[in-house]
């Protein structure tokens, strides 16, 4: 016979287990996010008034019952949610990590693990500084040369113009940042969330190669075809 | 073989400690890392100095006691060995070799090399035990138990609890060492009755003890002398899970 010994911890999200748990899920409703938005942004190949009918078409979203725009305010809620709960647990967690070893050493061994996953926190804050920039240049249009709300496809292309080099190689360097963070990211949130087999490791870590690999190429693609004049 | 050590010296708990220089003269490539500190602390005793404090019990790769950094790797540059099972044929002639303590919070340094690991039985005390009635033992064939999942919670048992995935860990977490608990009695029908508790309460007295979370970078399974998969990492968190989310 078993004494039954009661859990003593009342908050489990506030163990480092739980605070992982939390930034896993988070992270991948954002990488789903990133798959939708790559898609959309694809529509810019099949032209002008396909692009811009698109961007309009989401403001559309869950009309009639939902009132114009509504949807996309719900969504940019959530996402900005999930944001926050990212950095917030990633914030948390990189504060333990650093008091965990007070004392550096001396003599820094070779390090084992992936270059990504030395760079989860520095990038995740490039990452962060790049959608702050980003919402403001093609959502706001502060930032934006043409910023004609009616016209996104204009703004895009005004965007990546070669005299802009400086924007798309910040666009460039950002996306890949993002790469790099979801290689690792999302290998370590399967493996949060309970992925256990040796297998399954081998499987996970191709789909996050894989994942990372399509976004920086989706992404990247519409900023070099404007460079090109493949798209104007 | 002649050598120079650099090791770390820390008289005690609240002094600063350093890096100190030693030359080793005449060291055998067939002695263990262990034994050649131990001639240097012959000399350093002879010569009137205090001579280095290091762990060490066994001195056959199963206590878990000889941890230290070495060139800034737990347990030296072989895979799969201790401190005390490393030869100095895996040094050249004339090397120089750094040799510091563990470095966590949860394994404040005693003196040199030697740390307290009492926050390991921490986490063993909140969970790492089955209840099993007294008495007469019971019929080895009476609880079945599938042979895979013995061997699995076989290689999980033979983590001998060193801290060496500590002190390797980019965080400072100690996260290898209580998957490998878990996993251990949680393949085993004996662990059942205390899953659910045991996987909350080592997580609670793994963080209350200092250590920091896991990010899976993997750094501990590359160092750790016994092996230990990085996918018990991930047995533990399919445990926690179930563990916090279930209705009593
Ligand atoms: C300021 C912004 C961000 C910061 C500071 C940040 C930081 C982090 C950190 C420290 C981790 C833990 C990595 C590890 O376990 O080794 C992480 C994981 C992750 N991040 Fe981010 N991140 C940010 C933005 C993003 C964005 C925009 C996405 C999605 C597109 C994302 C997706 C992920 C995913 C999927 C994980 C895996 C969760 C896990 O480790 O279990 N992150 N992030
Ligand atoms: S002294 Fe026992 S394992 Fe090294």
């Amino acid at each position: 016979m078993a004494i039954a010994t009661a859990p003593r911890v009342k908050t489990p999200l506030r163990t480092s287990v739980g605070l992982k748990v939390l930034m896993a899920v988070t992270g991948i409703l954002l990488v789903l996010f990133l798959v939708a938005h790559m898609l959309g942004n694809l529509k810019i190949f099949v032209g002008a008034e396909s692009f811009d009918h698109y961007a309009h078409w989401l403001r559309d979203i869950g009309t009639p019952l939902l009132p114009h725009t509504w949807y996309l305010w719900i969504q940019r809620g959530g996402l900005v949610i999930a944001v926050i709960a990212h950095i917030w647990s990633a914030t948390v967690l990189a504060m333990r990590a650093r008091a965990a070893r007070p004392v550096r050493y001396a003599h820094r061994g070779k390090v084992q693990g992936s270059y990504a996953a030395r760079t989860m926190r520095w990038g995740g804050v490039i990452i962060l500084l790049f959608v702050i920039y980003h919402i403001l240049d093609l959502t706001t249009g502060h930032l934006n040369p043409v910023a004609d709300k009616q016209h996104p496809y204009a703004n895009v292309v005004a965007d990546f113009a070669p005299g802009r080099w400086y924007v798309t190689l910040f666009y460039t360097l950002a996306i890949l940042a993002i790469g790099f963070h979801l290689r690792h990211g999302i290998y370590s949130a399967l493996r949060t969330l309970g992925q256990q087999t040796k297998r399954g490791e081998r499987r996970n870590r191709a789909i996050a190669l894989g994942v990372a690999v399509v976004l920086c190429v989706g992404y990247l693609a519409v900023p070099f075809a404007v460079l090109t004049g493949l798209v104007s | 073989m002649n050598l120079t050590l650099r090791v770390w010296r820390q008289q005690g708990p609240q002094d600063k400690g350093r890096m100190v220089s030693y030359q080793v003269t005449d060291v055998s490539p067939d002695m263990s890392f262990l034994e050649m500190l131990d001639m240097l602390n012959e000399r350093l005793t002879l010569e009137g100095e205090e001579p280095v404090a290091f762990d060490h019990d066994c001195r056959e790769g199963i206590c878990g006691a000889c941890s230290m950094v070495i060139n800034g790797t737990p347990h030296g540059p072989q895979k799969l060995t201790t401190t005390c099972q490393l030869h100095m044929r895996t040094f050249k002639d004339g090397d120089t070799i750094d040799i510091e303590p563990w470095r966590a919070k949860a394994f404040p340094v005693v003196k040199d090399l030697v740390v307290d690991r009492g926050a390991f039985d921490k986490i063993i005390q909140a969970g790492g035990f089955i209840s099993a009635p007294t008495g007469a033992a019971p019929e080895a064939h009476a609880a079945p138990v599938p042979k895979v999942d013995a061997d699995a919670a076989f290689d999980a048992a033979t983590c001998i609890g060193c801290g060496a995935c500590v002190a390797a860990c980019p965080n400072g977490s100690g996260m290898l060492f209580t998957a490998a608990k878990i996993t251990h009695l949680g393949l085993m029908p004996q662990g059942q009755p205390e899953r659910d508790s045991r996987v909350v309460n080592m997580i609670a007295a793994h963080d209350e003890a200092g250590f920091g979370g896991c990010t899976n970078a993997g750094e501990c399974t590359e160092v750790c002398p016994k092996g230990i998969p990085l996918t018990t990492i991930g047995r533990l968190n399919r445990d926690f899970i179930k563990a916090s989310t279930k209705r009593p």
